[in-house]
Protein backbone atom coordinates (compact mmCIF):
# COMPACT_ATOMS: atom_id res chain seq x y z
CA UNK A 1 0.00 0.00 0.00
CA UNK A 2 2.05 3.02 -1.32
CA UNK A 3 2.80 5.46 -3.76
CA UNK A 4 5.55 4.62 -6.27
CA UNK A 5 7.03 7.23 -8.80
CA UNK A 6 9.37 5.32 -11.16
CA UNK A 7 11.43 7.94 -13.01
CA UNK A 8 8.64 10.49 -14.36
CA UNK A 9 9.05 13.26 -15.95
CA UNK A 10 6.51 15.92 -16.82
CA UNK A 11 6.59 18.61 -19.76
CA UNK A 12 4.93 21.67 -20.02
CA UNK A 13 3.80 23.48 -23.14
CA UNK A 14 5.55 21.39 -25.48
CA UNK A 15 6.29 22.21 -29.03
CA UNK A 16 6.43 26.08 -27.92
CA UNK A 17 9.23 28.68 -27.04
CA UNK A 18 8.01 27.90 -23.73
CA UNK A 19 8.56 24.75 -22.82
CA UNK A 20 9.11 24.10 -19.18
CA UNK A 21 10.52 20.57 -17.70
CA UNK A 22 8.42 21.35 -14.93
CA UNK A 23 9.43 17.52 -13.15
CA UNK A 24 12.67 16.09 -13.75
CA UNK A 25 13.61 12.29 -13.43
CA UNK A 26 11.45 12.10 -10.06
CA UNK A 27 11.90 8.51 -8.29
CA UNK A 28 10.21 8.39 -4.72
CA UNK A 29 8.46 6.13 -2.66
CA UNK A 30 5.45 7.16 -0.07
CA UNK A 31 4.82 4.03 2.08
CA UNK A 32 1.07 4.41 3.98
CA UNK A 33 0.95 6.49 6.99
CA UNK A 34 3.20 8.69 6.59
CA UNK A 35 2.95 12.30 7.19
CA UNK A 36 5.37 14.04 4.96
CA UNK A 37 6.34 17.64 4.10
CA UNK A 38 7.12 18.55 0.36
CA UNK A 39 8.94 21.75 0.41
CA UNK A 40 10.30 24.25 -2.38
CA UNK A 41 9.92 27.32 -3.65
CA UNK A 42 7.64 28.81 -6.12
CA UNK A 43 7.74 27.05 -9.18
CA UNK A 44 10.13 24.24 -8.11
CA UNK A 45 7.34 21.39 -9.74
CA UNK A 46 5.53 21.03 -5.87
CA UNK A 47 2.23 21.27 -7.04
CA UNK A 48 2.79 19.80 -10.43
CA UNK A 49 4.30 16.89 -8.40
CA UNK A 50 1.14 16.26 -6.26
CA UNK A 51 -1.27 16.73 -9.16
CA UNK A 52 0.39 13.53 -10.43
CA UNK A 53 -0.92 11.21 -7.09
CA UNK A 54 -4.64 11.80 -8.52
CA UNK A 55 -4.12 11.33 -12.02
CA UNK A 56 -4.86 15.45 -12.69
CA UNK A 57 -1.84 15.40 -14.74
CA UNK A 58 -0.05 12.48 -16.68
CA UNK A 59 3.27 12.14 -16.78
CA UNK A 60 5.13 13.00 -20.37
CA UNK A 61 7.25 9.85 -19.22
CA UNK A 62 7.67 7.53 -16.29
CA UNK A 63 5.26 5.41 -14.33
CA UNK A 64 3.36 6.26 -11.18
CA UNK A 65 2.07 2.93 -9.35
CA UNK A 66 -0.58 3.49 -6.25
CA UNK A 67 -0.76 0.10 -4.53
CA UNK A 68 1.18 -1.75 -6.81
CA UNK A 69 -0.66 -0.83 -9.67
CA UNK A 70 -0.19 1.43 -12.71
CA UNK A 71 -2.40 4.78 -12.74
CA UNK A 72 -1.46 4.97 -16.63
CA UNK A 73 -2.73 1.73 -17.45
CA UNK A 74 -5.86 1.57 -19.60
CA UNK A 75 -8.45 -0.31 -17.01
CA UNK A 76 -7.26 1.44 -14.31
CA UNK A 77 -10.02 3.19 -12.49
CA UNK A 78 -9.09 6.78 -12.56
CA UNK A 79 -12.62 7.74 -10.45
CA UNK A 80 -12.01 5.38 -7.49
CA UNK A 81 -8.49 6.37 -7.11
CA UNK A 82 -9.52 9.69 -7.08
CA UNK A 83 -11.61 9.40 -4.31
CA UNK A 84 -8.90 7.35 -2.53
CA UNK A 85 -6.12 10.18 -2.75
CA UNK A 86 -7.68 13.47 -1.82
CA UNK A 87 -6.18 16.28 -3.13
CA UNK A 88 -6.91 19.60 -1.02
CA UNK A 89 -5.76 22.55 -3.72
CA UNK A 90 -4.20 25.88 -3.32
CA UNK A 91 -6.68 28.33 -2.23
CA UNK A 92 -9.62 25.55 -1.93
CA UNK A 93 -12.12 28.29 -0.60
CA UNK A 94 -12.43 29.53 -4.75
CA UNK A 95 -13.93 25.87 -5.23
CA UNK A 96 -16.85 26.56 -3.25
CA UNK A 97 -20.14 26.68 -5.22
CA UNK A 98 -23.61 25.11 -3.20
CA UNK A 99 -26.13 27.44 -1.44
CA UNK A 100 -24.93 25.98 2.19
CA UNK A 101 -21.84 24.19 3.98
CA UNK A 102 -23.37 21.10 4.37
CA UNK A 103 -24.49 20.38 0.42
CA UNK A 104 -20.93 21.65 -0.47
CA UNK A 105 -19.08 19.00 1.64
CA UNK A 106 -21.60 17.05 -0.02
CA UNK A 107 -20.27 17.66 -3.35
CA UNK A 108 -17.49 14.79 -3.12
CA UNK A 109 -19.58 11.85 -1.44
CA UNK A 110 -22.48 11.84 -3.58
CA UNK A 111 -20.31 11.87 -6.81
CA UNK A 112 -18.97 8.72 -5.26
CA UNK A 113 -22.78 7.37 -5.53
CA UNK A 114 -23.60 7.93 -2.27
CA UNK A 115 -26.99 8.55 -1.35
CA UNK A 116 -28.37 11.53 -0.10
CA UNK A 117 -28.60 10.48 4.23
CA UNK A 118 -24.83 8.53 3.59
CA UNK A 119 -23.55 11.65 1.51
CA UNK A 120 -24.80 13.99 4.71
CA UNK A 121 -23.50 11.60 7.26
CA UNK A 122 -19.93 11.81 5.96
CA UNK A 123 -20.48 15.56 5.78
CA UNK A 124 -20.92 15.87 9.24
CA UNK A 125 -18.17 13.80 10.43
CA UNK A 126 -15.61 15.56 8.43
CA UNK A 127 -16.67 19.02 9.37
CA UNK A 128 -16.46 17.52 13.10
CA UNK A 129 -12.69 16.77 11.81
CA UNK A 130 -11.71 19.79 10.57
CA UNK A 131 -13.78 21.82 13.62
CA UNK A 132 -16.50 24.06 12.56
CA UNK A 133 -19.11 25.10 14.63
CA UNK A 134 -22.19 23.76 14.61
CA UNK A 135 -24.17 26.45 13.70
CA UNK A 136 -22.53 27.22 10.63
CA UNK A 137 -23.05 24.10 8.82
CA UNK A 138 -26.58 25.63 7.34
CA UNK A 139 -25.31 28.75 6.42
CA UNK A 140 -23.86 30.16 2.55
CA UNK A 141 -20.18 29.33 2.15
CA UNK A 142 -19.74 32.51 1.02
CA UNK A 143 -20.36 34.20 4.04
CA UNK A 144 -17.61 32.75 6.05
CA UNK A 145 -14.46 33.93 6.77
CA UNK A 146 -11.08 33.16 5.03
CA UNK A 147 -10.22 30.43 7.77
CA UNK A 148 -13.78 29.15 8.10
CA UNK A 149 -13.98 28.72 4.05
CA UNK A 150 -10.53 27.12 3.75
CA UNK A 151 -11.48 24.33 6.68
CA UNK A 152 -15.11 23.72 4.89
CA UNK A 153 -12.70 22.67 1.60
CA UNK A 154 -10.86 20.23 3.60
CA UNK A 155 -13.63 18.86 4.76
CA UNK A 156 -15.22 18.64 1.40
CA UNK A 157 -12.25 16.54 0.41
CA UNK A 158 -12.29 14.65 3.61
CA UNK A 159 -15.51 13.42 3.44
CA UNK A 160 -14.78 11.30 0.47
CA UNK A 161 -12.75 9.12 3.24
CA UNK A 162 -9.49 8.96 1.33
CA UNK A 163 -6.49 7.15 2.42
CA UNK A 164 -3.72 10.08 1.36
CA UNK A 165 -4.50 13.17 1.96
CA UNK A 166 -2.42 15.75 0.04
CA UNK A 167 -3.29 19.60 1.21
CA UNK A 168 -1.36 21.93 -1.30
CA UNK A 169 -0.15 25.36 0.91
CA UNK A 170 -2.96 24.87 2.86
CA UNK A 171 -2.24 27.33 5.73
CA UNK A 172 -1.72 30.14 2.76
CA UNK A 173 -3.05 33.39 3.06
CA UNK A 174 -4.21 32.68 6.78
CA UNK A 175 -3.14 34.59 9.80
CA UNK A 176 -0.50 32.50 12.29
CA UNK A 177 -3.21 31.71 14.32
CA UNK A 178 -5.73 30.37 11.89
CA UNK A 179 -2.52 28.25 10.41
CA UNK A 180 -1.60 26.89 13.82
CA UNK A 181 -4.79 25.71 14.11
CA UNK A 182 -5.21 24.34 10.99
CA UNK A 183 -2.19 22.72 11.07
CA UNK A 184 -2.55 21.04 14.43
CA UNK A 185 -6.18 19.74 13.60
CA UNK A 186 -4.23 17.86 10.68
CA UNK A 187 -2.25 16.67 12.73
CA UNK A 188 -4.73 15.50 15.16
CA UNK A 189 -6.28 13.69 11.94
CA UNK A 190 -3.50 11.69 11.23
CA UNK A 191 -3.07 10.69 14.58
CA UNK A 192 -6.74 9.31 14.71
CA UNK A 193 -7.42 8.03 11.39
CA UNK A 194 -3.70 6.79 10.60
CA UNK A 195 -3.99 8.48 6.76
CA UNK A 196 -1.04 9.06 4.74
CA UNK A 197 -0.94 12.90 4.69
CA UNK A 198 1.22 15.30 2.18
CA UNK A 199 1.79 18.26 3.30
CA UNK A 200 3.25 20.80 0.53
CA UNK A 201 4.59 23.80 1.32
CA UNK A 202 7.48 27.12 1.03
CA UNK A 203 7.91 27.39 4.38
CA UNK A 204 9.92 25.26 7.19
CA UNK A 205 8.44 26.47 9.86
CA UNK A 206 5.25 25.30 8.82
CA UNK A 207 6.33 21.55 8.61
CA UNK A 208 9.09 21.32 10.60
CA UNK A 209 6.87 20.42 13.70
CA UNK A 210 4.38 18.22 12.14
CA UNK A 211 6.06 16.32 9.51
CA UNK A 212 8.70 12.72 9.71
CA UNK A 213 10.08 13.29 6.49
CA UNK A 214 10.54 16.16 4.34
CA UNK A 215 11.21 15.98 0.15
CA UNK A 216 12.52 19.37 -1.08
CA UNK A 217 11.67 20.22 -4.35
CA UNK A 218 14.10 22.39 -6.80
CA UNK A 219 13.97 23.24 -10.22
CA UNK A 220 11.57 19.98 -10.75
CA UNK A 221 14.15 18.10 -9.39
CA UNK A 222 14.01 15.83 -5.61
CA UNK A 223 16.94 17.73 -3.92
CA UNK A 224 16.66 16.03 -0.19
CA UNK A 225 14.58 13.47 0.81
CA UNK A 226 14.93 12.62 4.18
CA UNK A 227 13.94 13.34 8.39
CA UNK A 228 13.95 16.88 9.18
CA UNK A 229 16.75 17.00 11.52
CA UNK A 230 18.87 15.44 8.66
CA UNK A 231 17.46 18.27 5.93
CA UNK A 232 18.02 21.19 8.27
CA UNK A 233 21.43 20.64 8.76
CA UNK A 234 21.90 21.44 4.97
CA UNK A 235 20.34 24.73 5.90
CA UNK A 236 22.92 26.37 4.22
CA UNK A 237 22.23 24.61 0.72
CA UNK A 238 18.55 25.10 1.58
CA UNK A 239 19.44 29.01 1.37
CA UNK A 240 21.06 28.87 -1.66
CA UNK A 241 17.57 27.68 -3.06
CA UNK A 242 15.91 29.89 -1.93
CA UNK A 243 14.70 28.12 1.03
CA UNK A 244 15.38 28.87 5.11
CA UNK A 245 15.79 26.12 7.91
CA UNK A 246 13.04 27.17 10.73
CA UNK A 247 14.70 29.90 12.73
CA UNK A 248 15.70 27.90 16.04
CA UNK A 249 18.30 25.97 13.76
CA UNK A 250 19.72 29.56 12.82
CA UNK A 251 19.65 30.69 16.97
CA UNK A 252 21.22 26.68 18.02
CA UNK A 253 23.73 27.19 15.19
CA UNK A 254 25.15 30.31 16.51
CA UNK A 255 24.76 29.27 20.51
CA UNK A 256 27.01 26.84 19.47
CA UNK A 257 29.32 28.98 17.09
CA UNK A 258 29.65 31.20 20.02
CA UNK A 259 30.72 27.72 22.65
CA UNK A 260 27.32 27.04 23.98
CA UNK A 261 27.04 22.81 23.96
CA UNK A 262 23.59 22.87 22.58
CA UNK A 263 22.40 20.05 20.01
CA UNK A 264 21.76 21.41 16.30
CA UNK A 265 19.61 19.24 15.67
CA UNK A 266 16.51 20.54 17.07
CA UNK A 267 13.93 21.21 15.26
CA UNK A 268 10.76 22.03 16.99
CA UNK A 269 10.67 25.02 19.55
CA UNK A 270 9.98 22.43 22.27
CA UNK A 271 13.15 20.75 21.77
CA UNK A 272 15.31 24.11 21.28
CA UNK A 273 14.50 25.12 24.72
CA UNK A 274 15.29 21.42 26.27
CA UNK A 275 18.85 21.44 24.82
CA UNK A 276 19.06 25.18 25.50
CA UNK A 277 18.03 24.11 29.08
CA UNK A 278 20.25 21.25 29.30
CA UNK A 279 23.29 23.12 28.05
CA UNK A 280 22.31 26.62 30.71
CA UNK A 281 22.89 23.50 33.36
CA UNK A 282 26.16 22.69 32.42
CA UNK A 283 27.69 26.27 32.02
CA UNK B 1 -6.47 21.16 -20.00
CA UNK B 2 -7.33 24.09 -21.67
CA UNK B 3 -4.19 25.16 -23.17
CA UNK B 4 -4.67 24.62 -27.47
CA UNK B 5 -6.49 27.45 -28.24
CA UNK B 6 -4.02 29.63 -30.83
CA UNK B 7 -6.65 31.62 -32.11
CA UNK B 8 -6.00 35.20 -31.17
CA UNK B 9 -3.04 33.60 -29.17
CA UNK B 10 0.92 35.73 -29.10
CA UNK B 11 3.83 33.94 -30.41
CA UNK B 12 6.63 35.29 -28.81
CA UNK B 13 9.79 35.52 -31.14
CA UNK B 14 11.97 38.15 -32.95
CA UNK B 15 11.13 39.52 -36.05
CA UNK B 16 10.50 42.35 -38.49
CA UNK B 17 6.53 41.74 -38.52
CA UNK B 18 6.79 41.59 -34.57
CA UNK B 19 7.89 45.17 -34.72
CA UNK B 20 5.94 46.54 -37.06
CA UNK B 21 3.56 49.46 -35.66
CA UNK B 22 0.08 47.46 -34.78
CA UNK B 23 -1.65 50.23 -37.12
CA UNK B 24 0.11 49.11 -40.09
CA UNK B 25 -0.92 45.13 -39.32
CA UNK B 26 -4.04 46.22 -38.63
CA UNK B 27 -4.52 48.14 -41.68
CA UNK B 28 -2.74 45.68 -43.79
CA UNK B 29 -4.88 43.18 -42.63
CA UNK B 30 -8.14 44.85 -43.36
CA UNK B 31 -6.90 45.59 -46.43
CA UNK B 32 -5.81 42.25 -47.40
CA UNK B 33 -9.14 40.67 -46.49
CA UNK B 34 -11.09 43.12 -48.64
CA UNK B 35 -8.78 42.78 -51.70
CA UNK B 36 -9.35 38.92 -51.27
CA UNK B 37 -13.07 39.75 -52.25
CA UNK B 38 -12.02 41.57 -55.62
CA UNK B 39 -10.72 38.80 -57.36
CA UNK B 40 -12.75 37.11 -60.44
CA UNK B 41 -10.03 34.44 -61.33
CA UNK B 42 -7.50 32.15 -59.50
CA UNK B 43 -4.98 34.70 -60.70
CA UNK B 44 -5.10 36.89 -57.73
CA UNK B 45 -5.08 34.40 -55.04
CA UNK B 46 -1.78 32.78 -56.43
CA UNK B 47 -0.55 36.78 -55.63
CA UNK B 48 -2.39 36.70 -52.56
CA UNK B 49 -0.90 33.00 -51.36
CA UNK B 50 2.58 34.25 -52.66
CA UNK B 51 2.46 37.56 -50.53
CA UNK B 52 0.93 35.31 -47.01
CA UNK B 53 4.06 33.07 -47.82
CA UNK B 54 6.46 36.02 -47.56
CA UNK B 55 4.78 37.40 -44.75
CA UNK B 56 4.74 34.00 -43.16
CA UNK B 57 8.11 33.44 -44.11
CA UNK B 58 9.39 36.87 -42.60
CA UNK B 59 7.35 36.77 -39.14
CA UNK B 60 9.89 33.50 -38.00
CA UNK B 61 6.06 32.05 -36.36
CA UNK B 62 6.42 28.39 -37.07
CA UNK B 63 3.71 27.30 -39.97
CA UNK B 64 2.16 24.85 -37.71
CA UNK B 65 0.95 27.42 -35.64
CA UNK B 66 -0.80 29.42 -38.21
CA UNK B 67 -2.37 25.66 -39.48
CA UNK B 68 -3.57 24.99 -35.76
CA UNK B 69 -6.06 28.32 -36.07
CA UNK B 70 -7.54 26.65 -39.01
CA UNK B 71 -8.91 23.96 -36.66
CA UNK B 72 -11.36 25.80 -35.23
CA UNK B 73 -13.24 26.81 -38.44
CA UNK B 74 -12.18 23.42 -40.35
CA UNK B 75 -16.41 22.67 -39.58
CA UNK B 76 -17.54 25.51 -41.26
CA UNK B 77 -15.21 25.16 -44.01
CA UNK B 78 -16.66 22.26 -44.79
CA UNK B 79 -19.86 23.06 -45.17
CA UNK B 80 -19.35 25.92 -46.84
CA UNK B 81 -17.64 23.49 -49.69
CA UNK B 82 -20.32 20.79 -49.59
CA UNK B 83 -23.05 22.85 -49.82
CA UNK B 84 -21.40 25.09 -52.83
CA UNK B 85 -20.53 22.45 -54.39
CA UNK B 86 -23.86 20.40 -54.26
CA UNK B 87 -26.41 23.22 -54.62
CA UNK B 88 -25.30 25.70 -57.01
CA UNK B 89 -27.09 25.36 -60.69
CA UNK B 90 -25.21 25.23 -63.92
CA UNK B 91 -23.73 23.02 -66.37
CA UNK B 92 -23.00 20.07 -64.97
CA UNK B 93 -19.96 18.47 -64.62
CA UNK B 94 -20.09 15.08 -62.73
CA UNK B 95 -23.71 13.24 -61.53
CA UNK B 96 -24.01 10.45 -59.15
CA UNK B 97 -27.25 9.03 -57.15
CA UNK B 98 -29.22 12.44 -56.34
CA UNK B 99 -26.17 14.62 -56.55
CA UNK B 100 -24.75 16.52 -59.18
CA UNK B 101 -21.59 18.60 -59.57
CA UNK B 102 -21.81 21.60 -61.59
CA UNK B 103 -18.75 23.46 -63.20
CA UNK B 104 -20.13 26.62 -61.35
CA UNK B 105 -20.47 24.86 -57.81
CA UNK B 106 -16.86 23.66 -58.08
CA UNK B 107 -15.92 27.35 -59.13
CA UNK B 108 -17.23 28.82 -56.00
CA UNK B 109 -16.69 26.12 -53.90
CA UNK B 110 -13.10 26.79 -54.19
CA UNK B 111 -13.58 30.35 -54.31
CA UNK B 112 -15.12 30.03 -51.12
CA UNK B 113 -12.18 27.65 -49.23
CA UNK B 114 -9.26 29.85 -49.90
CA UNK B 115 -10.78 33.01 -49.38
CA UNK B 116 -11.95 31.66 -45.93
CA UNK B 117 -8.42 29.93 -45.69
CA UNK B 118 -5.94 33.18 -46.33
CA UNK B 119 -8.88 35.02 -44.30
CA UNK B 120 -7.84 33.08 -41.05
CA UNK B 121 -4.40 32.31 -41.87
CA UNK B 122 -3.91 36.39 -42.45
CA UNK B 123 -5.58 37.55 -39.76
CA UNK B 124 -3.92 34.82 -37.62
CA UNK B 125 -0.63 36.10 -38.93
CA UNK B 126 -1.66 39.33 -37.04
CA UNK B 127 -2.54 38.19 -33.78
CA UNK B 128 -0.01 35.52 -33.39
CA UNK B 129 2.89 38.73 -33.84
CA UNK B 130 1.48 41.68 -32.24
CA UNK B 131 0.76 41.48 -28.22
CA UNK B 132 -2.97 42.24 -27.17
CA UNK B 133 -1.89 45.39 -25.55
CA UNK B 134 -0.13 46.54 -28.56
CA UNK B 135 -3.03 46.01 -30.30
CA UNK B 136 -5.64 47.92 -28.75
CA UNK B 137 -2.54 50.54 -28.66
CA UNK B 138 -2.85 50.43 -32.46
CA UNK B 139 -6.92 50.65 -32.29
CA UNK B 140 -6.82 53.22 -30.27
CA UNK B 141 -4.66 55.26 -32.01
CA UNK B 142 -6.83 54.44 -35.26
CA UNK B 143 -10.13 55.31 -33.99
CA UNK B 144 -9.03 58.73 -32.53
CA UNK B 145 -10.57 61.02 -35.39
CA UNK B 146 -14.22 59.44 -33.99
CA UNK B 147 -13.60 61.90 -31.00
CA UNK B 148 -15.26 64.14 -32.74
CA UNK B 149 -18.19 62.20 -32.55
CA UNK B 150 -18.12 61.60 -28.93
CA UNK B 151 -17.15 58.02 -29.29
CA UNK B 152 -15.34 56.93 -26.11
CA UNK B 153 -12.27 55.56 -28.37
CA UNK B 154 -9.82 55.37 -25.22
CA UNK B 155 -12.62 53.61 -22.75
CA UNK B 156 -13.30 51.04 -25.34
CA UNK B 157 -9.87 50.52 -26.14
CA UNK B 158 -9.35 49.70 -22.14
CA UNK B 159 -12.40 48.21 -21.68
CA UNK B 160 -11.09 45.83 -24.74
CA UNK B 161 -6.91 45.43 -23.32
CA UNK B 162 -8.72 44.11 -19.67
CA UNK B 163 -11.09 41.73 -21.52
CA UNK B 164 -8.37 40.63 -23.80
CA UNK B 165 -5.69 40.26 -19.98
CA UNK B 166 -8.19 38.69 -18.14
CA UNK B 167 -8.82 35.63 -20.45
CA UNK B 168 -5.68 33.52 -19.99
CA UNK B 169 -6.46 34.21 -16.41
CA UNK B 170 -9.97 33.16 -16.52
CA UNK B 171 -8.52 30.04 -18.50
CA UNK B 172 -6.49 29.46 -15.90
CA UNK B 173 -8.62 29.84 -13.14
CA UNK B 174 -11.23 27.32 -15.10
CA UNK B 175 -8.32 25.34 -15.32
CA UNK B 176 -7.70 25.54 -11.29
CA UNK B 177 -11.50 24.65 -10.74
CA UNK B 178 -12.30 22.34 -12.99
CA UNK B 179 -9.04 19.99 -11.65
CA UNK B 180 -10.23 20.81 -8.07
CA UNK B 181 -13.81 19.68 -8.58
CA UNK B 182 -12.43 16.77 -10.41
CA UNK B 183 -10.47 15.84 -7.39
CA UNK B 184 -13.71 15.34 -5.42
CA UNK B 185 -15.23 13.31 -8.07
CA UNK B 186 -16.84 15.92 -10.10
CA UNK B 187 -17.08 14.14 -14.10
CA UNK B 188 -17.59 17.00 -16.81
CA UNK B 189 -16.93 14.90 -20.06
CA UNK B 190 -19.53 11.72 -19.42
CA UNK B 191 -23.52 11.42 -19.23
CA UNK B 192 -26.64 13.09 -21.40
CA UNK B 193 -26.45 16.46 -22.40
CA UNK B 194 -28.44 17.62 -19.62
CA UNK B 195 -26.19 16.02 -16.84
CA UNK B 196 -22.88 17.40 -18.51
CA UNK B 197 -25.21 20.85 -18.59
CA UNK B 198 -25.74 20.49 -15.03
CA UNK B 199 -21.82 19.13 -14.27
CA UNK B 200 -20.94 22.81 -15.19
CA UNK B 201 -22.45 24.43 -11.98
CA UNK B 202 -19.91 23.63 -9.73
CA UNK B 203 -17.28 25.22 -12.37
CA UNK B 204 -19.89 28.20 -13.21
CA UNK B 205 -20.30 29.23 -10.05
CA UNK B 206 -17.27 29.82 -8.49
CA UNK B 207 -15.56 30.97 -11.92
CA UNK B 208 -18.16 33.96 -11.97
CA UNK B 209 -17.44 34.85 -8.51
CA UNK B 210 -13.95 35.01 -9.01
CA UNK B 211 -14.17 37.01 -12.33
CA UNK B 212 -16.65 39.56 -9.96
CA UNK B 213 -13.73 39.57 -7.37
CA UNK B 214 -10.77 40.44 -9.71
CA UNK B 215 -13.13 42.85 -11.62
CA UNK B 216 -13.85 44.39 -8.58
CA UNK B 217 -9.96 44.22 -6.89
CA UNK B 218 -9.00 45.73 -10.41
CA UNK B 219 -11.14 48.47 -10.47
CA UNK B 220 -9.87 49.62 -6.83
CA UNK B 221 -6.18 49.00 -8.07
CA UNK B 222 -7.11 51.70 -11.09
CA UNK B 223 -8.67 54.01 -8.61
CA UNK B 224 -6.19 54.01 -5.97
CA UNK B 225 -3.69 55.05 -8.95
CA UNK B 226 -5.72 57.85 -9.76
CA UNK B 227 -6.86 56.87 -13.17
CA UNK B 228 -10.07 59.10 -14.08
CA UNK B 229 -9.92 57.76 -18.09
CA UNK B 230 -7.96 59.02 -20.93
CA UNK B 231 -8.33 62.85 -20.91
CA UNK B 232 -4.58 63.59 -20.46
CA UNK B 233 -2.90 60.37 -20.24
CA UNK B 234 -0.03 59.87 -22.21
CA UNK B 235 1.96 56.85 -23.11
CA UNK B 236 4.86 54.84 -21.71
CA UNK B 237 5.62 53.85 -25.54
CA UNK B 238 3.79 56.02 -28.05
CA UNK B 239 3.49 54.77 -30.84
CA UNK B 240 5.48 56.71 -33.77
CA UNK B 241 5.56 55.70 -37.76
CA UNK B 242 9.29 54.29 -38.47
CA UNK B 243 10.82 53.73 -41.80
CA UNK B 244 10.04 50.24 -41.48
CA UNK B 245 6.20 50.88 -41.17
CA UNK B 246 6.49 53.14 -44.14
CA UNK B 247 7.96 50.45 -46.31
CA UNK B 248 5.90 47.99 -45.12
CA UNK B 249 2.44 50.16 -46.28
CA UNK B 250 4.22 50.79 -49.53
CA UNK B 251 4.43 46.88 -49.86
CA UNK B 252 0.61 46.45 -48.99
CA UNK B 253 0.46 48.82 -51.72
CA UNK B 254 2.06 47.34 -54.14
CA UNK B 255 0.48 43.91 -53.55
CA UNK B 256 -2.97 45.47 -53.75
CA UNK B 257 -2.17 47.31 -56.92
CA UNK B 258 -0.67 43.66 -58.46
CA UNK B 259 -3.17 41.17 -56.64
CA UNK B 260 -6.34 43.06 -57.82
CA UNK B 261 -4.86 43.85 -61.41
CA UNK B 262 -4.09 40.14 -61.91
CA UNK B 263 -7.35 38.71 -59.67
CA UNK B 264 -9.45 41.50 -62.94
CA UNK B 265 -7.88 40.13 -65.75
Amino acid sequence: MSIIFDHVDYVYGGDTPLEVKALDDICLQIPDGQFVGIIGHTGSGKSTLVQHMNGLLKATSGHIYFNGEDIYDRDFPMKKLRSRVGLVFQYPEYQLFEVDVLSDVCFGPKNLGLDRKEAELKAFDALRKVGLPMELYYQSPFELSGGQKRRVAIAGVLAMEPEVLILDEPTAGLDPKGRDEILSQIRQLQRDTGITILLVSHSMEDVAEYVERIIVMNNGRVLYDDVPKKVFARYKDLEEIGLAAPQVTYILHELQRRGFPVDVSATTIEEAAETIRKAAAKC
Amino acid sequence: MLRDITLGQYYQTESLIHRLDPRVKLGGTLLYIISLFFFRNFWGYGVALVFLAMVVRLSHVPVKFMVKGMKSILFLLLITVVFNLFLIPGTELVSFWRLTITVEGLRTAVTMALRLTFLIIGSSVMTLTTTPNNLTDGMEKMMKPLKVFHVPVHEVAMIMSIALRFIPILMEETDKIMKAQIARGADFDSGSLIRRARALVPLLVPLFISAFRRANDLAMAMEARCYRGGEGRTKMKPLVYQKRDRMAYLCIAVYLAVSITAGRL
